[in-house]
């Protein structure tokens, strides 16, 4: 009876355990089977046109181009704001602050995690892009600036949080060593202990990064969604999860702008995928330390 | 302690099962014939259908009717696999449309609603008031880039539309930008209040919207009178103006049945057509047919 029940538990646990390795699995399959036949007609080159104009009554065209650069230059100004925010306010919060201090930012960091980002990209419409207008004399706030910030904003927590931990879990010695040799606070913080978990806190990187490069709904507010190609921060650029959230709805089954709207979930998802895994190799090296 | 479950359990459900004969006897009495038809498709008008549903289910309590929107491509969609009664379109049914329903043995029958105006807004900053249908057109597709080529001040144009599921979008570049693409820089926003609040926010920003919301909005934006070529006298965009056909830039809404409607269908579409169902238009901020 018991050798029975213990093999049952066992087995739901082991079962819920794999679900997620089987969901992911299945995610794949299902965005293959429904992208694939896009390989077939229009071809694999299809995809790598300049420009994405997926209604026309002349010629449709799906080119990922615009998209994957719209994407990647939110994701990078985002990261490099996130990083200031997020690693000195790990910093502060792991070596400077207070206990009390603490016990006032980390609830608040928390709460700023919780936030929906509709919420936050509605703020963004109303209150960021008139300032971001205003402040660089520009036509109109929805850039990929605006859009930057804003995931900065919904970023920072997960930075904050994972390299905290990372700065906390080095060695209490490092920093007694480093202080009985004579330096000094800030030289003890930035030569010592933060070289020491950089590993944990370019993991922490990775992760926000990787929260960037899946928000859709913020960067659908307000970065304007113009499928152009550019570099320019003042420009408004159109994302990956922005293309897919406003054109899924209300595309033909099986079409080609169907089945191209997979192919920017493949490529979306082999990216996060990517830095995911870059993350947990970085943050597993730092842990064998 | 398993027989109490087990009691606890048969109790629930021989409870839940009295419930349910119990509502469905009440159901049977309040609705002696099956009085039930579904509608479906464009976004633009689910409003609409939904006002017009509400006051003709009040006027006919047996009834019941459901509205669900989805673009007006779903809509047909659904017609066309027989899943709705009733299609509402913003556009009409494609020739691509019509074959498959033809292979499928379906008599699309197509029936005009009421009128929505589209109207063409800019920020009440900007001097320029009015501009021909062209033009309009050519801001859209890229070959005006800047204010001053339209006789405003030297200001790079901010274009606004929305996004290209939306039925607005297509109906937009057929009929005033000549079936063309839109510009590269034509920003696309999700939704009719966001090309609102930006024209508010950006002085030199341009978009398009229902005249419901066109009017709505107010002063916080202004909307262009529009000339349908160079020498036609500028029209403001009204529901007497879309209604006697002077304002250019408007649209028939439609509904699709299949066949010549028969029962409750006819019914339901003989109250749109009536003048109280024609009053609701006028309420919900579109233009009746007469």
């Amino acid at each position: 009876m018991n050798r029975w029940q213990d093999k049952a538990i066992k087995t739901i646990l082991v079962g819920s355990a794999s679900t997620s390795i089987l969901i992911v699995f299945l995610i794949f399959v299902f965005l293959g089977k429904e992208a694939f036949p896009f390989i077939r007609d229009p071809g694999f080159d299809a995809l790598w046109h300049t420009r994405w104009i997926p209604v026309s009554f002349k010629e449709e065209i799906f080119g990922l181009i615009p998209l994957i650069s719209g994407s990647l230059l939110v994701t990078s100004l985002a990261t490099l704001l996130m990083i200031p925010f997020g690693v000195f306010g790990a910093i502060y919060i792991a070596e400077i602050g207070s206990e009390v201090e603490r016990s006032i930012l980390k609830p608040f960091i928390e709460v700023l995690a919780g936030i929906p980002s509709v919420v936050i990209g509605f703020f963004g419409l109303v209150v960021l892009s008139p300032i971001i207008k205003n402040l660089f004399g520009l036509n109109t706030g929805l850039t990929a600036l605006t859009g930057a910030i804003l995931l900065a904003l919904m970023a920072v927590p997960t930075v904050i949080t994972v390299s905290e931990d990372a700065i906390q879990s080095v060695p209490r010695a490092y920093r007694e060593a480093s202080l009985a040799l004579g330096a000094n606070r800030l030289q003890t913080i930035f030569r010592v202990i933060v070289p020491a978990a950089l590993p944990g806190i370019i993991a922490a990187i990775m992760l926000g990064m990787g929260r960037v490069i899946g928000e859709t709904m913020a960067v659908l507010m307000v970065t304007g969604n113009a499928a152009k190609m550019t570099l320019n921060p003042f420009d408004s650029v159109r994302t990956m999860t922005a293309t897919i959230a406003a054109e899924m709805g209300e595309v033909a089954f099986g079409s080609h702008h169907y089945q191209a709207l997979f192919w920017v979930g493949i490529f979306l998802l082999l990216m996060t995928f990517g830095l995911n895994l870059i993350a947990q190799k970085v943050l597993r090296k730092y842990q064998m330390r | 302690m398993i027989r109490k479950v087990l009691l606890t359990g048969l109790s629930l459900i021989v409870a839940s099962l009295m419930i349910v004969g119990c509502s469905d006897k009440a159901k049977d009495a309040s609705k002696p014939a099956a009085k039930y038809i579904t509608i479906k498709g464009s976004d633009t008008m689910v409003h609409l259908a939904s006002a017009w549903a509400e006051a003709y289910m009040k006027a006919h309590p047996d009834a019941d009717i459901s509205v669900t929107g989805g673009g007006s491509g779903t809509g047909i969609a659904a017609l066309l696999n027989g899943t709705t009664d009733i299609c509402i379109a913003s556009r009409k049914i494609k020739a691509k449309e019509e074959t498959l329903a033809a292979e499928k043995g379906l008599h699309p029958n197509e029936i005009v609603t009421s009128r929505d105006g589209i109207a063409v807004v800019v920020n009440p900053g900007n001097p320029v008031t009015e501009l021909t249908i062209e033009q309009i057109g050519k801001i859209y597709t890229g070959v005006y880039t800047n204010w001053n080529q339209l006789g405003g001040q030297d200001h790079e144009i901010v274009i606004l539309s929305r996004e290209s599921s939306s039925g607005t979008f297509v109906f937009f570049q057929e009929h005033v930008m000549k079936k063309k693409d839109y510009s590269p820089e034509a920003m696309l926003m999700p939704s009719t209040s966001a090309i609102i609040q930006s024209v508010t926010q950006d002085v030199w920003a341009i978009g398009y919207v229902g005249l419901g919301y066109g009017v709505q909005a107010g002063d916080k934006v202004k909307m262009l009178h529009v000339k349908n070529d160079e020498n036609a006298p500028a029209v403001v965009p009204s529901v007497a103006t879309v209604q006697d056909a002077s304002y250019g830039i408007a649209r028939p809404l439609h509904f699709y049945t299949d066949g010549v409607p028969s029962g409750m269908t006819k019914d339901f579409v003989d109250f749109v057509l009536s003048d109280a169902g024609q009053q609701i238009v006028l309420e919900s901020g579109y233009v009746p047919i007469n």
